[in-house]
Order: C-alpha cells, then sequence, then structure tokens
C-alpha cells in the first residue's frame, strides 16, 4: 500500500514535469496552425524548420558563442583556480566570493550591470558584447569544479615531478593537468550548457547582429508563435534524451570495466 | 607548487574587476545619480526652462531663416531620489517577494516526499529518476514556458478537458496562480536536485536505529530525517527563491499585462518603454541587497543546524 502510494506520487510529480513538453511535441505534428485544434498529422513545420534563414542562424550564433565563451572561459578559469590556490587564505577567501557574485545574483542584474558597463564603454551591442557576457557567467562554473580538484590533489606530486627531472613547464602539463582534468571537463561542460542556455544575460548584451536561439524563440513567443519553434524543440528534446542516455551508457560500462580493474590492483597489492 | 603561480591568476583577476566588479559599482553609481540639463553656465535647466527657450529661438529662426536649437548639457549629479522612487513601486515588490515565496512553499512541498522516495530506491533507479529530473531543465525554459500558455489558454487543453466533464471553461492564463505555476514548473527540479543530495547520504540504518529506539515515524521524521536535510532545504530555497522573484519572463507569458514584478519593473527601465537607467540600477540595487541578505540569512541558519547535527 505504502509502495503503490510512493510511486502514484512520483508518477503524478513526473506527469507534471513532462506534460508540456508533450504538448510540444504533439503540436510539432498537427497541421492547424492553431496550437488547440487538431486536424491531422504533418511533417511540415519539420521541413519549414530547416528552410526557416531566422531560426538556423540563431542556432549558428548559439552554438558559435557557446563554443568560444567556454573554451575562454575554461582557460581563464582554469589559469584562475590555479593561481588562487596558491594564494594567501585571506586573498583566496575575497577572490572567491566575489567570483561567485554572477552565481550568487539574480540573473537579471548580472545582464543589467553588464548592459550598463557595455553602454558605459561605448560598445556596439553584438557578437563581441554577448561573448564577454557569457565568458563572465561561465568562469565561476570552472574555478567552481576546478578548485576542489586543487584542494584534492597530492602537494608533494609537482615537487616529485621537478625532482624526476621534469622541467616546471613538463610538470605542470603532465602532473597538475591530468590531476585536475575531471574538474576542467566538468567547468567546461557546464559552461557550454549555461551558455546554451541562458536566456536573461543574453537578453541585456545581445546585438541586432548577434541574435540566439533563446532570444529569437522570445521574439517568437512575443508575437503569434509559428509552430516550427514546436519542431525544433521537438527536435531539442530528443538530442538531449540521446545525449543524456549516452552519458549514463558510457558511465554504466566505465562502471563495469572499472571493478574488474580494481580486483586485479587489490590482488597486486595484496601480493 | 609554490606561491609564484599566483600569477596565473592575474589575467582572470583583470578580468573579474573589469567584467564582475566595476558593473556592480556601476549600478550603484547609476543608481544615486540622475542626469539633468543645464545651460552654459552650469545653471540647471527644467523642460519648461528649455522648451521656453526654444520658442524664443524660433521666433528667431523665422525671422533669420535659420534653425537653431537650444543647446543645453547634460550633468551627472548624486541624488537619493531614485531611491526613493523604488518605494513608489512597493505594491509591484511585495506581490514578487509573495508569490516567489508561495512558489518556493510549493516546490518545497512537493519535492521533499520525492527526493526522500528517490532517496531511498535502488541505485540503478534513482540515476534513471535524476536524469528523468534533469531532463526538462534541458529543454529551452521559454519554450516551457510557452507549453504552459497552450495547456491554460482559454480554449486550451485543459479547459478542453474540463469542457468534456462539462464543466468550465475557467479563466487560467493571465492570472497571478498561473505565474506561481509557471514558477513552481520551471523551478521545481532546483529543489528536488539538492534534496535529493542530501537525502542520499542519510544512512538507512540512522532511520532504522531510530524506530528500533522506538521513534514513531513522525518523530524519525521531525527528529532524524528532516535535521539531517536542512543543509538540502536551505540550498533548495535558495535556488528557487532568487530567480523565481527576478523572473520577468513567467510573469509576462502567463500573467498577462496585469501581474507586473520587480524583473518585468527593471526590464522596462532598460529595454522598454519607460526607459530609466538611474531608476532601473536603483530597483536592481534593492533586489540585489535584498537577497544578498536573505542568502547571508539561510547560510546561517544552514551552518547553525549543521553544527546542531554534528553535535
Amino acid at each position: 500500500m505504502k509502495k503503490l502510494t510512493h510511486k502514484l506520487y512520483t508518477a503524478v510529480v513526473f506527469a507534471f514535469l513532462y506534460i508540456p513538453i508533450v504538448v510540444l511535441i504533439i503540436n510539432s505534428f498537427n497541421a492547424s496552425k492553431s496550437r488547440t485544434v487538431w486536424t491531422g498529422f504533418t511533417f511540415d513545420w519539420y521541413r519549414r524548420l530547416f528552410t526557416n534563414g531566422t531560426i538556423l542562424s540563431s542556432l549558428g550564433n548559439t552554438l558559435i558563442v557557446a563554443a568560444i565563451a567556454s573554451v575562454c572561459a575554461t582557460v581563464l578559469g582554469t589559469a584562475a583556480a590555479i593561481g588562487i590556490y596558491n594564494m594567501h587564505k585571506f586573498s583566496r577567501a575575497v577572490i572567491i566570493n566575489i567570483s561567485y557574485l554572477p552565481i550568487l545574483n539574480p540573473e537579471i542584474v548580472t545582464g543589467v550591470s553588464l548592459m550598463l558597463l557595455f553602454v558605459s564603454a561605448n560598445l556596439n551591442f553584438g557578437y563581441l558584447t554577448l561573448i564577454l557576457s557569457h565568458i563572465t557567467f561561465c568562469v565561476p562554473y570552472v574555478i567552481l569544479n576546478v578548485l576542489p580538484k586543487m584542494r584534492q590533489m597530492n602537494r608533494y606530486l609537482y615537487e616529485a615531478a621537478m625532482d624526476l627531472g621534469a622541467s616546471p613547464v613538463q610538470a605542470f602539463f603532465k602532473v597538475i593537468i591530468p590531476e585536475i582534468m575531471p574538474g576542467i571537463i566538468t567547468g567546461f561542460l557546464m559552461s557550454i550548457t549555461y551558455s546554451i542556455d541562458d536566456f536573461v544575460i543574453s537578453y541585456f548584451t545581445y546585438g541586432p547582429t548577434s541574435q540566439t536561439l533563446s532570444i529569437t524563440i522570445y521574439s517568437m513567443t512575443r508575437r503569434k508563435v509559428s509552430p516550427e519553434v514546436n519542431a525544433l524543440s521537438a527536435i531539442i528534446f530528443v538530442v538531449v534524451l540521446a545525449a543524456l542516455l549516452v552519458m549514463n551508457i558510457v558511465e554504466s560500462r566505465r562502471d563495469t570495466e572499472r571493478i574488474p580493474r580494481r580486483k586485479k590492483n587489490a590482488e597486486v597489492s595484496g601480493k | 607548487m609554490n606561491r609564484k603561480s599566483r600569477i596565473a591568476a592575474a589575467p582572470y583577476l583583470v578580468w573579474m574587476i573589469i567584467f564582475i566588479v566595476v558593473p556592480l559599482v556601476l549600478i550603484g553609481v547609476f543608481a544615486f545619480t540622475t542626469t539633468v540639463k543645464t545651460d552654459a553656465d552650469g545653471n540647471f535647466l527644467s523642460g519648461e526652462d528649455i522648451a521656453a527657450m526654444q520658442e524664443e529661438l524660433d521666433i528667431q529662426n523665422e525671422e533669420n531663416g535659420t534653425e537653431l536649437v537650444v543647446e543645453t548639457y547634460d550633468k551627472v549629479i548624486f541624488t537619493l531620489d531614485n531611491l526613493f522612487r523604488v518605494s513608489d513601486y512597493m505594491p509591484v515588490l511585495v506581490k514578487s517577494l509573495w508569490l516567489a515565496a508561495v512558489a518556493t512553499a510549493i516546490c518545497l512541498v512537493i519535492a521533499y516526499p520525492l527526493a526522500y522516495m528517490i532517496s531511498r530506491i535502488g541505485e540503478g533507479r534513482q540515476k534513471i529518476m535524476i536524469m528523468l529530473i534533469m531532463l526538462p531543465m534541458w529543454m529551452n525554459f521559454l519554450l516551457r514556458t510557452y507549453a504552459w500558455m497552450t495547456l491554460l489558454e482559454r480554449n486550451g487543453w485543459i479547459n478542453k478537458f474540463f469542457a468534456l466533464l462539462g464543466m468550465g471553461p475557467f479563466d487560467m492564463i493571465n492570472t497571478q496562480g498561473a505565474v506561481v505555476l509557471g514558477m513552481v514548473y520551471n523551478y521545481l527540479p532546483f529543489m528536488i536536485l539538492p534534496l535529493y543530495s542530501v537525502m542520499v547520504k542519510i544512512d538507512s540504518r540512522t532511520v532504522e536505529a531510530a524506530s528500533d529506539l522506538g521513534a514513531n515515524s513522525l518523530q524519525v521524521f521531525s527528529h532524524v530525517v528532516l535535521p539531517l536535510s536542512m543543509p538540502g532545504i536551505a540550498s533548495g530555497i535558495t535556488m528557487v527563491f532568487v530567480p523565481a522573484i527576478s523572473t520577468f519572463i513567467i510573469s509576462r507569458m502567463l500573467g498577462g499585462g496585469t501581474n507586473m514584478l520587480i524583473g518585468d519593473l527593471i526590464d522596462l527601465q532598460f529595454l522598454g518603454n519607460a526607459y530609466n537607467p538611474n531608476l532601473g540600477a536603483a530597483i536592481s540595487l534593492v533586489l540585489m541587497v535584498f537577497i544578498l541578505l536573505c542568502m547571508s540569512i539561510t547560510n546561517q541558519l544552514d551552518n547553525e543546524d549543521m553544527e546542531g547535527v554534528l553535535l
């Protein structure tokens, strides 16, 4: 009985989470332009989507901005984490707290503050302002992920590498970087995700030439929405679902691979 | 690694100052200043003054066939007016606070049992459940909110369903309820995930020990599960409350024109018809200070509870 209520409750919450998405997907096959009348099945909106210049170019913009911003944020943030880790306690605390402000602050405040900066600096709103803002809100996520890896790392690994004849540069790239790599990768992936998903900060910093997908969707929802947007969201949903499934499968495979290896290690150390 | 590696942070420090510190300082500067018109000698000119001077010039212009315009200079002066004007919008601030608080409370009530149930099932199924909760978050939130418009409309799907039962139609869209629903829907995962991540660490043996020692299920909850999940509650509340109180999309899409929130107000001052960045900055400043204060309070609570748990 208890189990049944648990299952029922879980089912209700998941239904709540997924009903809107199901509605979008169903409507993407609806021949009628109306959102609420079903007149027949069609693939028309998918075909039109791929000839819709506005949507395609904004999709391109989104990907370009996400790629540039997340690469820059990863390099900048990783270097920052290494530097911050080696700082004195006080300056470290101050810098970390300031770095987390873009995460803690409401997005709208970050967006508005960057807009004021660009207006005051007389910058034209466009790719540059958009990419600068995206780097700014992505860097904290990289630092947030790399810094714990620095802390977990053995402090003497670097010295050991140098004692064994590595130059500081070699020691850095062959010892430090591999050690903190998982943090770097997570930070990079989070940056890409947040950059692609961002609306509020882009809204305050984009220019007419650099519309991202979120901005295009927003301007569409303000007018009569064309069902192509539904088709687009169905595609996005399938892509994300596939990505998550692949990630899960890869992870579980790695886990099953790891178990025998660990056993082997145990045997070796047992000897 | 040595102290010299501190240099690695140098580029970021420059970045941080330009793109985090300076913009926030600018919000402060804009909030406490306003731009006024002056003449060449630095005397203030009101709009009426300028209009009167222009009228005189127009007479000259007509006589001489010239096109002279009153020369004015912009001057930035310190003022507290913007901050005082924020209080004119008190109803909007109170409404945002109220709706965000209601949405946060509903999220907590829905998410708490769910997070607990998920944390008690097998590991493999936990992973799938968490993936399913994160999946909607990866969809563009504008699209998800837009889908609710389709559902809630007067001739939308929910009203069609009620019509089959011979009820309705109900006015659901463009109400405060719709705004709260949008907030709950969009931010529910932000409540479930932190709750789950602390609950999964609660050892089921602790729970069993409590009931073995004679605690009934209510006591197990209030003396064991609740205190141990306090950090998750605190971070869940901040993760839902902050975006909920500052949203301007959900209120615009689901609340119609009548349910304006702080976010809409700020947007209106910067990109809307009521262009006034000084007032916008003042509202942003109030919002930011309020949220950082709230956060430091929940942090405090969180830490104290953690100590209580450890003791």
